[in-house]
């Protein structure tokens, strides 16, 4: 087990030239699919996003800085994990629906084989008494953990006053009047959307 | 069989939903996990904290719930049901974005979904919060994880191990 690297560290220090016409080398299915499954198998406690930031444009040199970090971009736009979104997304355009198919496969297997094993000897000993006073601790830190990373994520949200109506709207919405999922969305996209929309347009382009 | 198309239907919505990640569905996947698979709040915690000490994808342990329910095909099922749908939408969309390109609205759409996404991240931790801390040493073990992991920069699953072995020496001395 390693540190995670730092994500941001070094994703500005970029030195592709705009225009510059991408010759890269194409890997394998076989290559794709080894090499995310690495990433799914070392990531021990986050940071997924790193490495496959310094496996894309840095290790392997599969996609330049400015692809990556559109990638990025949609693949945190859309729903779904952000590192199996950047994973589906950087398949694709090394090798099309396949390349999808083979790198966010590699990148989800080996933590789902982990937690199949851990999590099927949790269910056949759920009433032991040992089991049961570790995961109350381990249920405490990963709440912890959990509140860490919201924090850290949402410190331009939480610290700039219409995202943070935005955020406390949401909650509120979400787990205090109890509304579901879908409807919590169908009532903040919009509002949220209207106070984030573009400045200053003359005739509205459509997304 | 209905149970299997139910649980694909609820993993796929969820998976549709997750915008900013996983842990925006944390609450609803709680509430529907308790009102129609009676898994407890408390199983619930204890499965999601097996899947954050689990390399990869943060979500993974859907799988468990799965195969609480259903068995191995259960487990198969929620699996593709909660990572297949989001993929196949940013696939498509991915392919669409290059041929269009960045457009005001694009950012709009971003800039309004990323504190949407953290007031569900927020929701998140408070349903872990609710299940897990439940007394005044889990709650100041939570605390003391949060500061470590916000000031460190030490390896999380470390300090969910130790925070694990904390809570177990003070659970057998009689403290909760």
């Amino acid at each position: 087990m390693k540190q995670p690297p730092a994500t941001q560290a070094s994703a500005s220090n970029d030195t592709q030239t705009a225009g510059e016409a991408p010759s890269r080398p194409i890997p394998s299915l076989w290559e794709l699919f080894i090499e995310f499954f690495i990433i799914g198998a070392v990531s021990f406690g986050g940071g997924i996003i790193a490495y496959e930031k310094i496996l894309l444009t840095e290790k392997k040199h599969w996609l330049t800085d400015d692809e990556f970090m559109a990638s990025l971009a949609i693949s945190q736009t859309m729903p779904g994990l952000n590192s199996v979104n950047l994973a589906v997304l950087s398949g694709d355009r090394l090798r099309g629906v396949w390349g999808a198919v083979f790198a966010s496969i590699g990148l989800i297997l080996p933590g789902a084989a982990f937690v199949l094993v851990v999590g099927l000897a949790y269910l056949a000993g759920s009433d032991h008494k040992m089991a049961n006073l570790l995961l109350a601790g381990v249920g405490a830190g990963a709440t912890g953990l959990l509140a860490a990373i919201t924090a850290k994520i949402g410190v331009r949200q939480f610290t700039n006053i219409k995202p943070l109506m935005i955020l406390i709207a949401t909650f509120v919405l979400m787990s205090l009047v109890n509304l579901s999922l879908p409807y919590v969305l169908l009532i903040m996209a919009p509002i949220a959307i209207f106070l984030y929309r573009p400045k200053s347009q003359k005739s509205e382009v459509k997304p | 069989m209905t149970i299997l198309i139910h649980l694909a239907l609820t993993f796929g919505m969820l998976s549709l939903l997750a915008v900013g990640g996983g842990t925006a569905v944390l609450h609803e996947m709680q509430e529907v996990l308790q009102v129609r698979y009676h898994i407890s709040p408390e199983m619930f915690v204890h499965v999601y904290s097996v899947g954050q000490l689990a390399p990869g994808p943060n979500m993974t342990m859907v799988l468990i719930f799965g195969y609480q329910i259903m068995g191995a095909m259960g487990a198969l099922i929620t699996g593709v049901a909660f990572f297949l749908p989001s993929s196949i939408l940013c696939f498509t969309i991915g392919r669409l974005w290059n041929r269009i390109g960045d457009t005001p609205w694009r950012r709009a759409v971003q800039n309004a979904l990323e504190p949407i996404s953290i007031g569900l991240m927020c929701s998140g931790v408070y349903a872990v919060a609710r299940a897990a801390l439940t007394g005044p040493m889990s709650g100041a073990l939570a605390v003391v994880t949060f500061g470590i992991i916000l000031r460190t920069r030490i390896n999380p699953v470390y300090v969910i191990l130790i925070a694990g072995g904390v809570g177990a020496g003070f659970k057998a001395l009689g403290y909760h």
